[in-house]
């Protein structure tokens, strides 16, 4: 295995721009899931951590502090600054983000350039978000401030981390908002590093917080807080569903919610096969199938079944599992022994379920939590593995006779993050685009977000947009200003 | 190019702008007179502000989808214009190209621009950071030349939009060349004679700072100079006094002095064009009480000049100036008030001085003005649009309104088999 020689430098609660560590002195371990051995010991922040971050973004948020008097296009600059420092550690970010994430190196190299995107995009919203000046009725004056939400809680996952953070902060500082993140216990290290960068770009004291720590302690902790004003959330729909539960339950915060998605990709029998196949694979094994957006249902036309599932399997066979350091390598290892175990009891429920194993199926290799690029065919849509959300390298491909029967079936889940379609045919894309009910819709292509287009989900898998000007909406108040006038003209 | 890559660039001219920037301010004074110190801390990190603020426009310009009726997919592409010839003026030589620069480039556009002939290095110098910066070949190119090479790109039948900023006069016989030759879209940044209004409920002290301010600054070569103070009865007397005493204590001299506030006006012949309307000014009966004439007998400095009791039909209450000379007019009652304050072929800026909210309202409502300032003078900002009503110009510039003529809308509308909502 290749040499893991990486300087982890910041491993605290990171609260008013200084570390720290957890008030009752927990640590937890991160782990290194290529080869299952220890990376660090990480500070764990629990219900006290959390009170102490959101006093600071409370208190760095009050009426007249440096953040809320700050020229918005100076809260720009300052985010341009953090662009260029992540620009400046970016082999160094994406090496860390491999090491705790365990995806290839290159998909790390790649979430390091979206994240930097991402982060320059917002840093040009800043001094761009406008309100209205209104012709109401009657001798009035009536205009709309756009203000910054307040203190916002935000609970990233361990699949993107890094990328998750910046999809974050981009709209939260752009409008001014502070913010208290909790990255997962997975993978926090990049997130960390990033505060550290926020620091020596110049934000000011407690815009921005950091407390590494458990969903059920950490993360409750954020959802019920009476001072946080707002909370986005990324992760399972399970868990979305409690954080929506108890942020009524409390202060009615503003919530945004990223889940789970089970995505169908269409396949039209004028599509190009190897070209599909080619997109199919993506869709459904970069970052091992640990993707929201994961295309994990592949809805094949009857004509081309054969020959598609044929270059599938051959496809799947090349992917070159392995040590995600290595050179070459596209396959790496799932996050965590337990999404391991999880993935794995999938597909037994699946053999049990009487779907056909073309490829795949095992764990690869003795030491780290590998799992072989699996498909799947003779599925039915009833069974369990084509309702649930997997989160792993295992592919379905179904086969159907019509093109109203696919997008039928497409819509037949509780689901509704992103769909694909391969065709030609230009009637048959801008149908399915419009009866698809899906946040994201990718004509010939899949995962074609970019740091413009925004994304979200329809039904359970969220509301609310990440990205994009829409982006913005999650961390904004409008507020309505009406003044009398003596005589209203236009 | 992706959009956010034109995002970048223009980023990259903002940096190496930014690394230039004792230079590119030194050569500003040098070719214009303006005081060093103004250069330097005004008219470089201004420029520098506008292109940054349109580099983080590039990738936001967003057409719409519309649900037009019938079984059609509509849209609208907001695509850019096309080649942009761009005549900029002598007064702010380095902020005028980037305020033609940055919305062009952001949305698209490639640039033929001819700076003043008066004033073309800071232009040139900026070319080749543009180079630097990595655009492509042959997207900014930059012409200095006289009103002929204006006229050339006003006449040229493949220019496909004309953007212009300098007087009323010139501007009339662009558009002319435009309907004549192509019908290229046109903008136009002209002049102004702009009425400051100081209401007897002021801060008096404040009003005679920012009036002298709105006036004085850049020696009086602005087009938004507040050229008409109109003071209520009330407190004239005593504005008047103030502002020919905070005239007279003006320090004029080698814009390279730091000391210097005041430094020569452009040229001979506006200097001359100066002291004859100053010399109306004493013939048709206004009290000189600061200045009058030219200061010195090397280089084209003009004494900073205060006129009091300017009647609305005098030359100097009619005609821009655009030089240091200040006229205080007296006025009683708020209906006349926005009658002459709107008495003018101009409409380019206004302000007023005032604690009262009804009254601020009602006169920012009346003034026929693409800009008011309410207690303030001269307050300009990359994010707020600025232009003229009326023959002070067509079109805004800055902040996204700036982007409109810059951007060609094309509606796409597709049939498809059942429209749904």
């Amino acid at each position: 295995m290749a040499s893991r020689n990486i300087p982890i430098k910041y491993t605290e609660i990171f609260i008013n721009n200084k570390f720290v560590k957890s008030i009752d002195g927990k640590v937890f371990s991160v782990i290194d899931s290529a080869n299952e051995q220890k990376i660090c010991d990480v500070q764990e922040g629990d219900e006290a951590d959390i009170n102490l971050a959101v006093e600071a973004a409370k208190n760095a948020f009050r009426f007249g502090s440096p953040w809320r008097t700050m020229d918005a296009s100076k809260r720009g600059s300052l985010m341009y600054k953090l662009v260029e420092l992540a620009s400046r550690d970016k082999d160094y970010l994406a090496r860390l983000e491999t090491l705790h994430n365990g995806k290839p190196l290159a998909e790390s190299q790649a979430d390091v350039e979206f994240s930097i995107g991402c982060l320059r995009h917002y840093a040009g919203w800043a001094d761009k978000i406008h309100g209205s000046v209104i012709p109401s009725d009657g001798p009035h004056m009536t205009i709309t401030r756009k203000e910054p939400v307040g203190v916002v809680g935000q609970i990233i996952p361990w699949n993107y981390p890094l990328l998750m953070t910046a999809w974050k902060w981009g709209p939260a500082l752009a409008t001014g908002c502070t913010i208290v993140m909790k990255p997962s216990v997975n993978t926090p290290l990049t997130t960390l590093h990033m505060a550290a960068l926020s620091k020596e770009a110049g934000f000011p004291d407690g815009v921005i917080n950091i407390v590494p720590g458990r969903g059920s302690t950490a993360g409750n902790a954020l959802s019920k807080h009476m001072d946080v004003n707002k909370i986005a959330f990324t992760g399972s729909t399970a868990i979305g569903k409690k954080i929506m539960k108890v942020a009524a339950e409390t202060n009615l915060k503003r919530v945004s919610l990223e889940l789970g998605g089970k995505s169908p990709l269409i396949i039209l029998p004028d599509a190009d096969i190897d070209e599909a196949v080619s997109f199919s694979q993506d869709a459904i094994y970069v970052t091992m199938g640990q993707c929201c957006s994961a295309g994990s249902r592949t809805l094949v036309h009857e004509s081309i079944y054969d020959e598609f599932v044929k270059k599938s399997v051959e496809a799947a066979k090349k992917r070159k599992i392995g040590d995600p350091f290595e050179k070459d390598v596209n396959h790496g290892p799932m996050v965590s022994e337990k999404q391991f175990k999880r993935v794995m009891s999938y597909i037994e429920t699946g053999k049990k379920e009487g779907a056909k194993i073309e490829t795949g199926g095992n764990r690869w290799g003795t030491k780290g939590y590998f799992i072989e690029p699996t498909i799947f065919t003779e599925v039915k849509d009833s069974m369990e593995i084509a309702r649930d959300e997997i989160f792993g390298p295992v592919q379905l491909i179904f086969k159907f006779s019509s093109m109203e029967e696919a997008f039928e079936r497409a819509n037949r889940t509780y689901y509704g993050l992103a769909a694909g379609i391969v065709t030609k045919n230009i009637d048959s894309a801008l149908m399915f685009a419009q009866k698809v009910q899906a946040g994201s819709v990718w004509v010939n292509c899949w995962n074609s977000q970019r740091p413009q287009t925004p994304f979200g989900g329809y039904k359970e898998s969220g509301f609310g947009r990440d990205l994009g000007e829409e982006g913005l909406n999650n961390y904004l108040e409008t507020k309505t200003i009406t003044i009398r006038v003596p005589q209203k003209n236009s | 190019m992706d959009a956010s890559m034109r995002g970048y660039l223009l980023n990259r001219l903002a940096d190496l702008m930014e690394r230039d920037r004792t230079y590119l301010a030194s050569l500003e004074t040098l070719d214009n007179g303006k005081p060093y110190g103004i250069s330097y801390t005004v008219d470089v990190p201004g420029s520098i502000k506008v292109l940054r603020y349109y580099a983080g426009w590039a990738d936001k310009n967003h057409g719409k989808t519309i649900p037009i009726d019938g079984n059609y997919f509509a849209y609208t592409r907001h695509e850019p214009v096309g080649v942009c010839g761009q005549i900029i003026p002598w007064n702010f030589p380095l902020l005028m190209q980037s305020w033609k620069l940055g919305p062009a480039l952001a949305a698209g556009n490639v640039v033929v621009m001819k700076p003043a002939e008066q004033t073309p290095l800071t232009a040139l110098y900026v070319a080749q950071l543009i180079k630097e910066a990595g655009f492509p070949a042959g997207v900014v190119n930059i012409v200095p030349g006289f009103g002929a090479a204006g006229a050339a790109i006003s006449e040229h039948m493949d220019v496909d939009k004309v953007a212009f900023t300098g007087s009323t006069e010139v501007g009339h016989r662009i558009q002319q060349a435009a309907g004549r030759s192509n019908l290229k879209r046109v903008t136009l940044e002209l002049g102004g004679k702009s009425p400051c209004i100081v209401l007897k409920d002021s801060d008096i002290a404040t009003a005679v700072d920012q009036a002298h301010f709105g006036l004085f600054f850049n020696h009086g070569q602005c087009c938004c100079a507040g050229s008409r103070t109109f003071v209520e009865e009330a407190i004239y007397d005593e504005f008047v006094e103030r502002s020919a005493e905070k005239a007279k204590q003006k320090t004029l001299g080698n814009p390279f002095d730091l000391r210097t506030e005041q430094g020569p006006q452009i040229d001979e012949e506006q200097m001359a064009r100066i002291l004859s309307l100053i010399d109306s000014g004493k013939q048709e009966g206004a009290t000189l009480l600061a200045g009058g004439g030219r200061h010195g007998d090397k280089g084209f400095f003009v004494q900073p000049t205060v006129f009091a009791d300017v009647q609305d039909n005098m030359q100097i209450a009619r005609e821009e100036i655009f030089g240091p000379v200040q006229q205080i007019i007296k006025f009683k009652d708020m209906d006349e008030l926005i009658r002459r304050a709107n008495n003018t072929i101009y409409g380019l800026a206004s302000a007023i001085f005032t604690k009262d909210i009804n009254k601020a309202m009602y006169l920012s409502q009346g003034i026929r003005a693409g800009t008011v300032w309410i207690n303030c003078y001269n307050v300009l900002g990359a994010q707020t649009p600025f232009g003229g009503f009326k023959m002070s110009g067509i079109g805004r510039e800055n902040g996204e309104y700036g982007l409109e003529a810059y951007t060609e809308v094309k509606t796409v509308i597709a049939a498809i088999p059942q429209k749904n909502s």
